[in-house]
């Protein structure tokens, strides 16, 4: 498939995608849309259920006309890209060392039980997936984990457990 | 508390809209730069005066930093704001951007007009949804009311002011790597020089600095450069978020004046919890070498003192260990951080982070030898000063730190394949 | 500006002279300093992170990298102070720890960067007793054999993709430890420069595979030699090893290839052992063909070619545009020597009216295209008929020289050009409105428009301090060249441009230089459009090198003594000559070429010849002597180009076509073919090639391609096998949509096996559904 050909699919690139798109492409200077390839695999990896192939990677790139090897080192410089299936709920949980003195290892613990899974995997249902993360900067609520834009802070295991529960 | 900046009006309910915000003079400061067109070497040698120092980590004097931009060249310049906030440790730019987002918007603004530049961009870690759309509401807000855009108040000045996500990696947070990732690249560090204000974003000349440094600008303009600077201590201007976290009863950010004794600010954090007893203190981010506590106990919170005690105050962000803490875990800890997040390009860097890595978690898991720990020191040396950013330097530190005062543990993991804490010696 | 200040350093105690702003790594280099590196090349831009040049500078306190550092007044330096020595010690080990250390297998053995730098600073004992990194291998396509796990990240391969092939297809992918060098998926490498990865990687990573696991790097022989493809002559080194041709390498020269080869430069070498090559004299009787001793074929086709001689207008010699210039010379003299000025080497032009003898050269250096700051390329596929001409117009792209084409087909180019397509009429009526835009000079007789686009690149050539015109391998096979190259050479006047011509092969040039372009005698074309009854044939493929391979075979099968004399048998060979007389291939043979720019450049053989067959030159002198032509004893190829140089050397001049006016022969009512000649099967030695057959280059020129308005008008959709006709010739392909094709047209490639049957390469064309 030609460029031209993948950056007219409009399969996934949806008008209102190529808007956000090029909502983001206008936040540069002119001819500096390459800088907007952090924030088209965003929003792809979003509407694609939360991960990306190397179809969907192969698009972007069509999409920003970069070659496709470009975006494949972005996709796999930064760690929040994911290159396999996710579950609807990607629990990030971290272990960096704030956390790990106040029992990060509890919480990894009690999810590794509660839903069967342990770091890099997604439940049978796909409803969760684990995921361990570097510091995210809260270390003032420690233990903390992320689940899609949110934060949970000062988590024990009773904690999660409501928490896991609201999580659809 | 009369000498806060950053927090300084945190008693308003939600300071982050733009109404609060200006009830107590916000945007003033920039109102009066953009109509008396005051001359921009004016505000530099203003904060030249304050002391203020940049708030990332590396300290470096911020008004000297801006006066480095030749405003006349002839291409475009960029300004560019730090909230990547990723140093272990960390999280006060993070309260900057959802608590007081706009004295961030304003000292963008302000330094945008120093160094004419017409795009100015703040990169935020992408996991920090929250503060971003906090951040985003600001800059929404700021813009209908003309204080972003074209022509701002009618001065004729521009300035498009944007947020850059983050994807996921804390190397982004060293400066020439945040540009790569603005660019849309992957964010490895660029070799130095030249520096970021001859070749910047896009090839040029850009000032890069940390939120809280720019959150703080506003204020010592508008209250004076001398009252910030009295606020601080010789070398180190003006009052500093610091993040406390750990075995503390009430971790958090809290702005003091620098130079604070490290016991006041323990004991605003409630001091230990559950009366266990303090062992040791990482005073500046992950990367500053770690001190024992009781020799924390009598330094004070300032650039000077704590570097003269080997360490560093770096970005201000505490880490208090009590004493059922392992060292060898938490350098085992540390070296996989760095090891994980080394961007690749030079080699004492890839190579050596995990090899340091290697080693420590052998020790940490009983299969220390008799000959690991000169072997640590001597890489972690060989690391030190050969690579092309800091975070190589960052993750050789702590090494040395560790084995400065805690060598003892580490031996004894290797001798008896166990942990010494644990053990009860 | 200050920057060009001469100034003194110290490097290790010794004073040096140089200029402020030079890199310490060159300053270094150049006095025979020895700083170790990786990451730096000084054809690439600086990386900076390999570490291993770390040097000691004065009043600095760490060590810093001289391969990114500018000299400064005063600056001293110590490359081997302790500091810097264990710097570099430190960053070896590092290298080290996750190498594999298997160079007793590795194919980088003997000549690999990190071996030779480990000797001197590595040390023996390893510290490191974890277990090593293993990288998987990705697959980058026939030419390049990887093992990554080597790889030692210096992504020199990567900046090379870059910066100077300027297809970015390999990157580094994943972070730290885990960054790994490659195309990330399993993706060929296509650039048609790919092959210079395996010199530039400094450890056994990436290799040629091709070679893989011949040779070892100790046991090779190296020869220097040029190449055969194209009209660049890259300068290159043949490495052989008992006799045989092992692979090849580029020799530096900055005037010609700079330190670059093109893959087909690169590769070819692997036709010489074709299955194909005539290896004994062989003679046709009763239609079947048989092995003959030397004496026995050249006694025969020196008589065959007496007794057509009787009517000396009867003998027809069609030379090969690769033939050495000793061998053309003397097929030349002996076409004479029967009496016959009928010898052509311009197999693929359609097109003589003009006739001019003006030499089809490019009109200045190879080096001096870099610093043009603008160009109009007519009818011209640079990228692939000239990979390192088209380097240097990248080169002066990326300076900001504005590039235009017309051509008769969309390129896909790794610069940035404006591109005027259309179908190869339109191609004449275009560069007639260009014409007029630069000065109201009316050309045709008919009318043209004149559209802003013409204004607009008439205006660029005109603004330029520096301009050059140049028509490239379609437009010299173009129905309508001599108009092409009349308005060229109006245009140029007009906006002052220089004008040349692209040529197409490896000694177009010389060929021409020594006159073999037939003033008052036939043509390549005419030659065989009034068929003669004897013909010699050099190096020819009658089938694939000629520009209408159907009139060809048809008159040369139809002649009654054909002499061939050739590296290569060929069934259309086979069909159509009576003699075949086996010829040396490349690396077998001394002799000489002139390339584009004019210089002679001349290579000794590096391998005998292979079975039976003997020099070119040698095989024409003796059938002069046989012939009893006068002045046919040399006794080596240089005597031949002493002679030639003498009377020829120094005799390029300005190019000027003359007027060449007509009516447009490319205006047709239905189909035209883009006959073009893909870069794979320009000449018998690469058509021979596999690993290079093997590329996509290779593969994407096995179909016929239409747009799809085109396709839908013939009721034809993409992947639909067809037939190509056209006369009495027809093709089956697979029929490719492509929207890089014009209105009007059909891309079926010359050269290519299929294509012989068919007629002109720009000719017209019909497609049926098979
Ligand atoms: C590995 C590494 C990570 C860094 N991370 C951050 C960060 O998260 N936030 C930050 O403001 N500065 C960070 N810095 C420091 C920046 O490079 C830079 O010095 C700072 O943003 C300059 O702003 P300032 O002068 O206002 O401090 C980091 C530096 C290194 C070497
Ligand atoms: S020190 Fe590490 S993170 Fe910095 S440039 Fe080198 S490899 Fe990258
Ligand atoms: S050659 Fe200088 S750092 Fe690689």
């Amino acid at each position: 498939m030609s460029a031209l050909e993948i950056k007219n699919r409009d399969e996934l690139f949806t008008p209102e995608i190529r808007a956000e798109i090029d909502h983001e492409i206008a936040k540069y200077p002119e001819g500096e849309s390459q800088s907007a390839s952090m924030a088209a695999l965003r929003i792809i990896q979003d509407a694609n259920g939360g991960w990306l192939t190397q179809e969907r990677m192969d698009e972007v790139a069509a999409y920003l006309d970069l070659p496709s090897i470009a975006i494949y080192e972005v996709a796999t410089f930064y760690s929040m890209y994911e290159h396999k299936p996710v579950g609807r709920n990607k629990l990030c949980v971290c272990t960096n060392i704030s956390c790990m003195i106040n029992n990060s290892d509890q919480i990894v613990e009690h999810l590794n039980s509660k839903l069967g899974i342990k770091f890099g995997e997604v439940t049978e249902d796909g409803r969760y997936s684990l995921k361990e993360v570097e510091c995210l900067g809260a270390c003032g609520g420690a233990p903390m984990m992320q689940v899609g834009h949110k934060y949970y802070e000062n988590l024990t295991p009773e904690k999660l457990d409501s928490i896991l529960d609201e999580l659809e | 508390m009369a000498n806060e900046v950053i927090f300084k009006n945190r008693d308003l309910d939600n300071l982050w809209d733009i109404e609060q915000y200006r009830s107590r003079g916000g945007y003033e400061v920039l109102t009066k730069i953009l109509t008396e067109k005051t001359p921009p070497a004016e505000i530099i040698d203003g904060l030249k005066t304050s002391g203020l120092r940049g708030r990332g980590g590396a300290g470096f004097p911020t008004g000297l930093k801006w006066s480095f931009i030749n405003r006349d060249a002839p291409t475009d310049k960029y300004l560019v704001c730090n909230s990547d906030e990723g140093e272990p440790g960390t999280f006060k730019d993070r309260d900057i951007l959802r608590y007081n987002p706009h004295a961030l918007v304003e000292g963008m603004l302000i330094a945008s007009y120093v160094i004419d530049a017409h795009y100015a961009y703040n990169y935020i870690r992408g996991e920090f949804w929250e503060p971003y759309e906090r951040f985003q509401n600001a800059i929404d807000q700021a813009r209908a009311a003309g204080f972003v855009g074209k022509n701002i108040l009618g001065s004729g000045f521009d300035c498009e002011l944007n947020v850059h996500l983050g994807g996921g990696a804390y190397v982004c947070g060293e400066e020439t790597a945040l540009l790569e990732s603005i660019e849309g690249k992957k964010g490895q560090p660029r070799y130095k020089p030249p520096f970021p204000a001859h070749v910047g974003l896009y090839g040029c000349p850009t000032v890069i600095n940390n939120t809280e440094t720019l959150s703080s600008v506003p204020t010592i303009l508008r209250e004076g450069a001398e009252q910030f600077r009295d606020i601080g201590v010789e070398n180190s201007g003006g009052s500093k978020l610091f993040s406390i976290s750990g075995h503390v009863r009430n971790p958090g950010v809290f702005e003091l004046p620098m130079g604070t004794p490290f016991s006041e600010l323990f004991e605003l954090a409630g001091g230990m919890r559950d009366g266990s007893k303090l062992k040791a203190v990482i005073p500046g981010g992950s990367s500053s070498p770690v001190i024992p506590g009781n020799l924390m106990m009598d330094l004070t919170m300032d650039y000077d003192t704590i570097a003269k005690a080997g360490s560093m105050l770096g970005s201000g962000a505490v880490i208090v260990m009590d004493e059922s803490t392992c060292m060898v875990k938490i350098l085992d800890r540390m070296g996989y951080f760095y090891h994980e997040e080394s961007c690749g390009q030079c080699t004492p860097c890839r190579e050596g982070t995990g090899w340091l890595y290697r080693i420590v978690h052998r020790i940490e898991n009983g299969q220390g030898r008799p000959e690991d720990i000169d072997l640590l020191m001597d890489v972690q040396n060989r690391i030190r000063g050969k690579t092309i950013c800091a975070l190589g330097d960052a993750a050789a530190m702590p090494v040395a730190g560790m084995l400065r005062y805690y060598q003892d543990e580490f031996q004894y993991h290797i001798d008896h394949k166990k942990c010494m804490v644990g053990a009860g010696v | 500006m200050s920057e060009e200040k001469t100034i003194t350093i110290e490097v290790d105690g010794q004073s040096l002279e140089t200029k402020s702003g030079t890199l310490l790594i060159d300053v270094t280099d150049a006095a025979g300093i020895n700083i170790p590196r990786f990451c730096y090349h000084n054809k690439l831009s600086i990386a900076a992170s390999c570490r291993m040049c770390l040097v000691e500078v004065a009043k600095v306190p760490k060590p810093i990298p001289a391969c990114a550092t500018q000299v400064m007044d005063g600056m001293v330096v110590q490359t081997r102070s302790p500091m810097a020595i264990a710097a570099q010690k430190a960053t070896m080990e590092f290298l080290l720890i996750n190498h594999p250390l298997d160079c007793p297998v590795c194919d980088q053995g003997g000549e690999c960067e990190l071996q030779d730098v480990a000797m001197g600073y590595g040390s023996d004992a390893t510290r490191f007793v974890e277990g090593k990194r293993v990288v998987p291998e990705n697959n980058l396509g026939s030419l390049i054999a990887t093992d990554m796990t080597r790889c030692i990240h210096c992504t020199r391969c990567v900046r090379f993709g870059d910066e100077i092939a300027g297809m970015r297809e390999m990157g580094a992918t994943g972070r730290g430890e885990h960054m790994t060098i490659g195309t990330f998926v399993a993706r060929n490498v296509n650039s048609e420069l790919s092959g210079n990865v395996i010199d530039l990687c400094p450890v056994g990573a990436l290799t040629s595979k091709p070679f893989q696991y011949r040779a070892r790097a100790w046991e090779l022989t190296r020869h220097t030699a040029i190449a055969p493809h194209d009209s660049v002559g890259s300068n290159i080194q043949v490495h052989t090893r008992r006799n045989e041709v092992m692979r090849v390498h580029p020799e530096s020269n900055n005037a010609i290839n700079e330190i670059w080869l093109s893959d087909r430069d690169r590769f070819s070498y692997e036709g010489i052992k074709s299955e194909d090559r005539l290896t004994q004299p062989l003679i046709k009787k009763d239609d079947k063909w048989s092995e003959v001793s030397w004496e026995e074929a050249l006694e025969a086709a020196a008589s065959g070619l007496k007794e057509v001689a009787a009517d000396p207008e009867q003998i027809g010699t069609l030379v090969s545009p690769t033939a050495t210039l000793e061998e053309i010379a003397l097929a030349q003299k002996l076409t004479v020597g029967l009496g016959s000025q009928n010898i052509d080497y311009r197999l693929r032009q359609e097109d003589f009216r003009g006739n001019s003898t003006a030499i089809p050269w490019l009109g200045q250096s190879i080096a001096s295209l870099e610093s043009i700051d603008s160009a109009l390329l007519i009818g011209s596929n640079i990228r692939k008929d000239q990979p390192l001409l088209a380097h240097r117009m990248r080169k002066a792209a990326l300076k900001g020289a504005k590039i235009q084409f017309v051509n008769p087909l969309q390129l896909d180019l790794h610069f940035d050009a404006a591109q005027m397509v259309s179908d190869p009429a339109g191609m004449v009526h275009n560069l007639a409105a260009i014409a007029e835009a630069t000065g109201g000079l009316h050309y045709l007789t008919e009318q043209v428009d004149v559209g802003e686009e013409h204004k607009a690149i008439a205006k660029e050539l005109k603004n330029a301090e520096s301009a050059v015109i140049l028509l490239g391998n379609m437009a010299q096979s173009h129905p309508d060249y001599t108009i092409l190259c009349g308005l060229a050479s109006v245009i140029a006047k007009a906006t002052d441009s220089s004008v040349g011509v692209i040529p197409m092969a490896a000694n177009s040039v010389g060929a021409a230089v020594i006159g073999v372009i037939p003033d008052h005698a036939l043509n390549a074309l005419t030659m065989l459009e009034s068929p003669r009854k004897g013909y010699l044939l050099l190096g020819v493929e009658p089938g694939r090198d000629t520009n209408n391979p159907a009139l060809a075979r048809s008159a040369l099968n139809n002649a009654e003594c054909v002499v061939a004399v050739t590296a290569y048998r060929s069934p259309c060979l086979e069909e159509a000559a009576n003699i075949m007389l086996p010829m040396s291939a490349f690396s077998e043979t001394s002799g000489s070429f002139v390339n584009a720019e004019g210089t002679w450049q001349s290579f000794a053989g590096t391998t005998t010849s292979a079975g039976e067959s003997r020099p070119g030159w040698k095989v024409l002198r003796v059938l002069g002597n046989l012939l009893d032509i006068e002045g046919f004893d040399y006794s080596s190829s240089e005597e031949i180009l002493n002679e030639l140089k003498e009377s020829y050397c120094g005799n390029l001049k300005v190019t000027s076509f003359g007027a060449a006016k007509g009516k447009i022969r490319s205006a047709v009512t239905g189909l035209i073919r883009i006959g073009e000649t893909p870069i794979y099967a320009s000449d018998a030695l690469v058509r021979r090639a596999a690993s290079l057959q093997k590329t996509k280059d290779a593969r994407d020129a096995t179909v016929a391609r239409v747009n799809s308005s085109v396709a839908t008008a013939a009721g034809l959709s993409d992947g639909d096998k067809i037939a190509v006709v056209q006369g009495e010739g027809r093709a089956k392909m697979v029929l490719k949509v492509d929207a890089y094709i014009p209105d009007g047209c059909v891309w079926v490639p010359a050269g290519v096996p299929g294509s012989e049957s068919l007629g002109d390469q720009f000719g017209e064309i019909s497609l049926e559904k098979v």
